[in-house]
């Protein structure tokens, strides 16, 4: 899933300044479930909008809010018509994509970023989330025993640890775990090292000639529609 | 033919000896020029570093071109942190049209080490792989398979971390650097002489030359902000300790005297075949060790 964390109320307050009626837009997916702009965090910035506001004495805003159940679906947004008539900005707790599809969809409206889109990734532990997934078009994870070296790497290499590893930590942050150190250590359980011994060569990056598109994956005339 | 100066040492019994000089932080290299000129004569190559730490410095080929204007044998380290594949190549054919022929393929540390932490970093290859692209370019092809008017060549080597706390990976790497075509490692820096025994055990079926890293401590202080900051390094903690209890002033005569101390025992012992050595910004006291090692 997407992770994101919701921007400080400091910049929120700045970017929507110029702006009396706000709309606070959350997504019901990806944003809900990592905590940065669900329909509670729609709520909480919300009052915490107005607080600020009646504190600093010097706000115009009134404010609405709204979750959508997901913001990056203009099936989704076309619901939301009248309520945008009524706003002079929307501000999106969706993530980037969301942003971006809501901004297509009302192109009348300014549609400001609530949220810092940060990664594709996995809870760990409660309140927790680690990246897992670099989106690069070329996935290596047979070779790799399900550990993927361009996102958990930090130099994203494919051939073997760098000589900064130390403690099965790497030399870019103590607190994260050396990504070759786990593919050796997983590879020599499953009895795959010699997928390791293996050269890779460069990558191709004109897998990632963005921005991407995918076409006619869905075959939505046989219902097997994700939505 | 040997394809350098170096090349040829490395193909003979000689026991090699390499040490390395850090270009400065900005455009004055009058004190670079001095180190070069202390140093040509007292080794067999002279290693200009690239970034080294991720800190932004003048060129290591800026370093080489000097090293050759002044008469020495200089190996060009290059990273894949700040250059794609095409500015790699690009850099290999300057280096090689005005006479640099020894290369030292590293992947480079990772930015987050070094002073433009905000900076994007590259990596488009790995050590490995600039291996191989150095080979493919010296059969007369870029790295997309398009003719190359005029092949380089180039004596090719990169590090292998003999001290490494886990090592097998380590060795797996190594292994892949051979195969890829590396003729001489540099190591990280070597302190306990076991590791390197052990090393050595295993490495010496294979047909390259190996140098031991040599890294000049001045204090214990500078022994462990490298142990936890700079990647690579692992003082032992006997060596920590034997710094820690010099009398103050004499933490360089102490790191000289261990570096001096190794650099016997790997000769005597014929443990590899020469030595490299780091002085980290201490490059006048070189020729010192030199001479104190008998080399």
């Amino acid at each position: 899933m997407i992770v994101a964390e919701q921007k400080s109320l400091e910049e929120i307050r700045r970017m929507i300044a110029p702006y009396e009626r706000v709309l606070i837009l959350g997504c019901g997916t990806c944003m809900t479930v990592c905590g940065a702009g669900g329909e509670r965090e729609v709520s909480f910035l919300h009052s915490a909008l107005r607080v600020a506001q009646a504190r600093s004495g010097d706000g115009i805003h009134s404010f609405t809010e709204y979750t959508v159940k997901r913001q990056c679906d203009p099936e989704f947004l076309a619901t939301l018509v009248d309520r945008v008539k009524e706003a002079d900005a929307l501000l999106s707790l969706g993530c980037g994509i969301g942003v971006q599809v809501a901004a297509e969809h009302f192109p009348d409206t300014p549609v400001l970023p609530g949220v810092n889109t940060s990664f594709m990734g996995a809870v760990s532990e409660l309140g927790i989330w680690d990246e897992r997934c670099a989106a690069c078009g070329d996935c290596r994870l047979a070779e790799t025993a399900g550990i993927c070296p361009i996102t958990r790497c930090t130099k994203g290499i494919l051939n073997g640890p760098c000589a900064g590893t130390k403690n099965g930590k790497c030399e870019a942050n103590k607190d994260i775990d050396c990504a070759w150190i786990l593919i050796y250590r997983r590879l020599e359980r499953l009895g795959q090292l010699d997928k390791m011994r293996r050269y890779y060569p460069p990558r191709n990056f004109r897998t990632i000639p963005r921005p991407r598109r995918i076409v006619n994956k869905v075959r939505t005339e046989l219902g097997e529609s994700n939505g | 033919m040997a394809k350098s100066l170096f090349e040829e040492k490395l193909n003979s019994d000689h026991f090699l000896v390499t040490t390395e000089v850090g270009p400065p932080k900005g455009a004055d290299v009058s004190e670079m020029v001095h180190y070069i000129e202390l140093l040509k004569d007292r080794v067999d190559a002279i290693n200009i570093t690239d970034h080294q730490s991720s800190v932004m410095r003048f060129p290591s080929l800026g370093g080489c071109l000097l090293v050759k204007e002044l008469g020495g044998e200089p190996i060009l380290q290059m990273t894949c942190r700040d250059r794609n594949r095409l500015a790699l190549q690009a850099d290999l054919l300057l280096a090689y049209s005005r006479g640099i022929r020894n290369v030292l393929c590293l992947t480079g540390d990772s930015i987050d080490v070094g002073d433009h932490k905000e900076a994007k970093p590259v990596f488009d290859l790995d050590s490995v792989q600039l291996l191989r692209m150095i080979r493919t370019m010296e059969s007369g092809k870029d790295l997309s398979g398009n003719d190359l008017k005029g092949a380089p060549e180039f004596c090719i080597g990169t590090t292998v971390h003999p001290a490494a706390d886990f090592i097998e990976p380590q060795l797996i790497k190594f292994e892949k650097k051979v195969a890829a075509g590396a003729q001489f490692f540099q190591t990280q820096g070597i302190y306990d002489l076991d590791s390197l025994r052990r090393f050595m055990q295993y490495a010496s079926q294979f047909n390259v030359k190996i140098l031991a890293g040599i890294i000049v401590m001045v204090s214990a202080r500078m022994a462990r902000y490298m142990n936890d900051n700079v990647p690579g390094v692992i003082v032992p903690q006997a060596i920590v300790d034997e710094l820690a209890n010099v009398e103050k002033g004499k933490g360089l005569q102490k790191g000289v005297e261990i570096a001096v101390r190794t650099i016997k025992a790997v000769k005597e012992e014929k443990l590899c075949h020469g030595v490299h050595i780091m002085a980290v910004g201490n490059e006048r006291i070189v020729p010192e060790i030199v001479e104190a090692a008998e080399l």
